[in-house]
């Protein structure tokens, strides 16, 4: 049966609006569960020693001071958990040529960043085992130090891991047409440099594990604030020599992750190598301090590229050459190789061009290694493209929304595939970039920006349109060899009171995936939402899925649960019409009711059908299925990616005496797809671009040329806040997803992915008429200064 | 990470607070609003700290007209001066820079007389008493004592207080009838410390500038103050950065504070009502 979404008048019709999220209360009341509020019997807690050398041979490791602390029970070297757990490589075969060392849960011989463990102190509280890690000498030799990207391919530059051969861990080109021809015919070729800043995702919950090992069961049970709990099972199953059947992932309440807690964490891995090692509950929850030189960092870019336009604006080449340095070791299982990988499939988006050419180079650094977080690549192709485009408009004097118009792939032409060789199976870029001049009233705009010039004041204006990546297939992680599911399941059951519990792979970060499921389910049996219980984060008691990440909770976890809701339904059915004597096909179930189909008369309560089928089930016919527990499963075939689109608008206010930036309003049209829920795709679009306002305009972890983090701290690593965020107004255009019934493709990500790019376009256009341009981010007060050439030493 | 406190006593008034510091030694710190001291506990910058618990003295609290001067206690929070009807009136300055403090719950924990103690360079509070020639009152084992603000600050985090002595009040002339006081900062974000902030007050007596977040300590920018009562802006802007020192750090260079000083001084002067005496 298809749901016919766009009749707001159909019974249960729960996708598409927004309800109550099921777990807003109990978080709001502090009544949630994370890992650091589960305590255990004999349970104790570890804390690291840290490298404070960017790079450096361990000649030793003195424990005796730390083990004298009251409370203190031991200390594990790297040797000592080389023992019991086998190190890991980050490579991913179709990453061609990506190449990492052996990485171990605790460095063994050798550091090679500030923040590297390279100790655990094992005691009876957190307190204690700070105060032993305090005490534990370790005698290093210092080697000398990488840090700069754009050298470390040098021949006078040192090579981290000489069994390597060089620095370099992965490098691809990408060619499409013939770029050289098409720039050297070009009526305009403009190039630029670009820098991203090196980030971290800061979550409100830092990363937690409580790790129990059961011999007695040969069992490991990891509570663990995680987006991937099957893929954390295989992990921990793989290097601690433990089956897979023996190792239970539990995730709980998370308190955010961003693509920061999917990532396998060395001290993470040492903390179940000691569990298992002590036979005892083993809780590690990582402080703010240290999340700022262990949790992965990102979009450390440095970018050289060029565009070559028609007179008439037409896009005639693209030409992209990306560095980025990853830190010493390529992250497992995903690989510190896919954000580049990413700005190489993702530059030039949106536009339907010819002459594409895309390298991205990949080094190793003695810095906190670098992976995927929250819109992986985007914002850094994105700022490359719309840059770009931007300048290229005033090249050839050409408002920045015309030159869009004239090169965005046509709204009726897909399918295509785009040079980068992505396949786009339906975008709207011009019914969003319609919708995003509506809504902003971009000539009302104009108008404000030039009166504000009379006022002596700066404005700008800047539009990014954007693809996104979402609903990944095995295409993204599986192909190259990791344990990482594509596909997700979902179990519905109902029970004898006529309640729901849909049991699922994805898993709740805080984002709301739970109430979305709910929504699904409720809608895909006929009863209301409230009446659905949603249990996610449980390897052993969810069905086999991936999790959270790459925007595929709803697209694919949506899926899953709406199939299984409706099978679930037919079951339901399937019982009622033997109850009722009547053809299961003439009824229906409406609000937690078996009714008549055509009229809506109702028949039979779902509880009442529970109690009959668990209590009298001797009063069926014999043979009657009375299967209330149903599981689907839900993979795309047909693309490897549900490409969504949007685009953005930044309006700014640059204050060309201090140089500070004022954002005075944001927009943002998306589409992705099917809305299932107005208020969480809002909320998850808005969240995204203040991620991205943060790039824009704050985040940037600093380190000096020895390789010592100098800014890890909140007091210093300036995330977005809420007194300077703008107003953001957000609209949609749907277009889904023909993969799956629900339609949906993937929004998380949406958000950040184009922000940057906007505000960057921003400024720029308030700028321009002075001659100044930004293309390093953030933009801070001193770099837009120094842009405008006031302060020059 | 954990905070690794040396131990803990509240004091009852400022006599059993200095018997209790006495008593700690080299260890014994005051505990005020907590909203510096603690973070570093925090943080493990400081640690073994025998804490004395000064926030239940109800003496050093709150704000009095003693005539010429206002006298402000020592645990007058920050989000008290920002309301305080006589400080608003006679020493506007300090209810300006309340606006640029932190937020909220910091603001309604920190005391002016932590603020003051702490002396960090980037504080508002310290260049306020500064620019205003406020008194700073301390008491010790041996005994009251009296120091003007120019004089108290000494460096990053280190003040004329000695480790046996409390601050127990600020007071701050009351401005004069025609007096302006106005604070200008440029800061990264709402609540972030300055990246470079500066005062102007202009009284019958002449002119004064304190800036902050531009060295060690608050800077009394004689020079600038000068070529002010001269009416000579440009020459007050060159002498301003010509007497800064500033620092380099991840968030600005030392070039862009000296700038930045410059375009504080100008629109302070600009918001005052013209080019000074
Ligand atoms: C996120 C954040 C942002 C902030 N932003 C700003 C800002 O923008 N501008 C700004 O000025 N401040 C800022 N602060 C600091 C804040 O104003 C503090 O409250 C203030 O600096 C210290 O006051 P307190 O009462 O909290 O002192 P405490 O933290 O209790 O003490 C600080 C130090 O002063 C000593 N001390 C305190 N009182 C006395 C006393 N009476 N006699 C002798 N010694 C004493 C203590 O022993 C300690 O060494 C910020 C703080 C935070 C946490």
């Amino acid at each position: 049966m298809t749901i016919r979404f766009d009749n707001p008048d159909r019974p249960n019709s729960y996708i598409g609006k927004t309800v109550p999220r099921p777990n807003a209360r109990k978080l709001v009341e502090g009544r949630g569960r994370y890992v650091d509020d589960i305590v255990l019997p004999r349970m104790v807690h570890v804390a690291f020693v840290r490298s404070p050398l960017a790079h450096a041979r361990i000649e030793g490791i003195d424990a005796a001071a730390a083990t004298g602390v009251k409370g203190v029970l031991r200390v594990f070297t790297g040797a000592d958990l080389a023992a019991v757990c086998t190190p890991w490589v980050g490579v991913l075969a179709h990453l061609k040529g990506l190449k990492s060392p052996p990485q171990n849960a605790l460095a063994v011989d050798r550091a090679c960043w500030v923040g590297e463990a390279v100790a655990a102190v094992v005691a009876t509280s957190r307190a204690a085992a700070e105060e032993g890690a305090a005490l534990v000498e370790v005698d290093y030799d210092p080697l000398p130090a990488v840090t700069d990207t754009m050298s470390a391919l040098d021949a006078d530059t040192p090579v981290i891991h000489p069994g390597l051969g060089d620095n370099l861990a992965f490098r691809r080109l990408h060619e499409e047409g013939d770029v050289e021809a098409a720039m050297a015919s070009a009526h305009k070729v403009v190039s630029a440099r670009f820098r991203t800043a090196r980030h971290t995702g800061v979550t409100p919950e830092p990363r937690s594990i409580l790790v129990d090992w059961n011999p007695a069961e040969s069992q490991l049970t990891a509570w663990h604030a995680t987006q991937a709990p099957h893929m954390m099972q295989s992990v921990l199953a793989e290097h601690l020599d433990i089956p897979e059947s023996r190792v239970r992932v539990i995730c709980g309440d998370v308190g955010g992750s961003y693509g920061i807690k999917v990532h396998v964490y060395p001290d993470e891995v040492a903390t179940a190598a000691i569990a298992k090692v002590m036979g005892r509950p083993v809780k590690f929850i990582a402080d703010r301090l240290e999340s700022f030189t262990t949790d992965i960092h990102a979009r450390d870019h440095e970018i050289e590229a060029k565009i070559a336009v028609a007179k008439d604006g037409k896009i005639l080449a693209i030409d992209v050459d990306d560095w980025t340095g990853i830190g010493p070791y390529s992250v497992y299982p995903r690989t510190s190789a896919i954000e580049g990988n990413q700005v190489v499939n993702l530059c030039g988006g949106p536009y339907d061009f010819a002459n594409y050419r895309a390298r991205t180079t990949v080094v190793f650094q003695n810095k906190t290694p670098t992976c995927q977080y929250r819109a992986v690549g985007h914002p850094i192709a994105v700022a490359i493209t719309e840059g770009l485009v931007d300048m290229a408009a005033a090249a050839i004097g050409m408002d920045p929304v015309e030159i869009r118009r004239r090169n965005m792939y046509a709204d009726d032409a897909y399918p295509v595939t785009s040079p980068a060789k992505m396949r786009f199976e339906g975008l709207s870029h011009h019914a969003s970039m319609d919708k995003l001049l509506t809504l902003m009233d971009y000539d009302a705009l104009r108008a404000d920006q030039a009166e504000a010039m009379k006022r002596g004041k700066r404005r700008g204006i800047g539009i990014a349109s954007f693809i996104e990546l979402t609903n990944p297939s095995p295409f993204m992680y599986g192909i190259g060899g990791a344990r990482i599911s594509a596909q997700d399941g979902c179990t519905v059951r109902m029970d004898p009171d006529g309640s729901v519990v849909a049991l699922s792979g994805v898993t709740e970060q805080g984002q709301g995936t739970e109430a979305m499921l709910s929504q699904v389910v409720a809608e895909g049996v006929g009863v209301t939402p409230e009446k659905v219980r949603v249990i996610t984060g449980d390897t052993q008691v969810t069905p086999y899925g991936g999790g959270t990440w790459a925007s595929r909770g709803a697209g694919i976890g949506g899926e899953a649960a709406l199939q299984a809701a409706r099978a679930l339904r037919h079951s339901i059915l399937e019982v009622a019409g033997a109850m009722l004597q009547a053809d299961a096909g003439s009824l229906d179930i409406r609000d937690g009711q078996v009714v008549n189909a055509d009229t809506g008369a109702a028949r039979l309560p779902l509880e009442e059908l529970g109690r009959i089928v668990y209590f009298r089930g001797d009063t069926l016919p014999k043979g009657l299925p009375r299967e209330l527990v149903q599981t689907r499963h839900f993979i795309t075939m047909d693309y490897p990616f549900a490409f969504t689109n949007g685009v953005q608008a930044s309006y700014i206010e640059v204050d060309t005496d201090t140089g500070v930036v004022t954002l005075l309003k944001h927009w943002c049209v998306e589409d992705c797809g099917r809305v299932i829920n107005p208020q969480l795709v809002d909320e998850q679009i808005r969240g995204g671009i203040v991620q991205g306002l943060g790039g824009a305009l704050y985040e940037e972890i600093h380190y000096d040329t020895d390789g010592q983090l100098l800014n890890g701290s909140m007091a210093d690593y300036l995330v977005p806040m809420a007194a300077e965020m703008p107003d953001m107004v957000i609209g949609h255009v749907e277009t889904p997803t023909l993969e799956s019934d629900l339609g949906a493709k993937g929004a998380g990500e949406a958000g950040t992915a184009g922000a940057p790019a906007a505000v960057m376009n921003a400024i720029n256009d308030a700028l321009r008429p002075l001659g100044a341009q930004v293309t390093e981010m953030p933009f801070t007060p001193e770099r837009i200064l120094r842009a405008l050439g006031t302060i020059t030493d | 990470m954990k905070a690794s406190a040396g131990g803990y006593a509240r004091a009852n008034d400022v006599p059993h607070a200095l018997q209790l510091l006495a008593l700690a030694g080299a260890a014994g710190r005051i505990l005020a609003g907590g909203q510096s001291l603690v973070a570093a506990m925090n943080m493990r910058l400081s640690d073994g700290d025998m804490l004395v618990d000064i926030t239940r003295i109800g003496a050093l609290r709150g704000v009095t007209d003693t005539g010429d001067s206002l006298h402000i206690g020592a645990l007058t929070r920050h989000a008290e001066v920002g309301t305080d009807p006589l400080i608003r009136t006679h020493a506007p300055l300090l209810t300006e820079a309340v606006h640029h403090i932190a937020h909220a719950a910091i603001r309604n924990r920190g005391t002016i007389g932590g603020a003051l103690a702490h002396a960090d360079p980037a504080a508002e509070f310290p260049a306020c008493a500064v620019a205003l020639g406020a008194v700073i009152h301390a008491e010790g084992p041996e005994g009251a004592r009296q120091i003007l603000a120019e004089d108290f600050f000494e460096g990053v985090f280190t003040t004329a207080l000695a480790e046996n002595e409390i601050l127990t009040a600020i007071s701050v002339p009351k401005a004069d009838a025609a007096e302006t006081q106005i604070m200008e900062e440029v800061a990264r974000r709402g609540g972030d410390y300055a990246l470079t902030g500066l005062c102007l007050v202009r009284r019958a007596a002449g002119h004064r500038v304190a800036v902050f977040s531009a060295g060690p300590a608050p800077v009394l920018a004689r020079a600038a103050m000068a070529a002010l009562d001269a009416g000579d802006i440009d020459g007050a802007v060159a002498a301003l950065q010509a007497e800064l020192d500033p620092p380099s750090d991840t968030q600005a260079s030392a070039g862009y504070r000296r700038h930045i000083a410059g375009v504080l001084l100008r629109r302070a002067v600009e918001r005052s009502g013209g080019q000074g005496a």
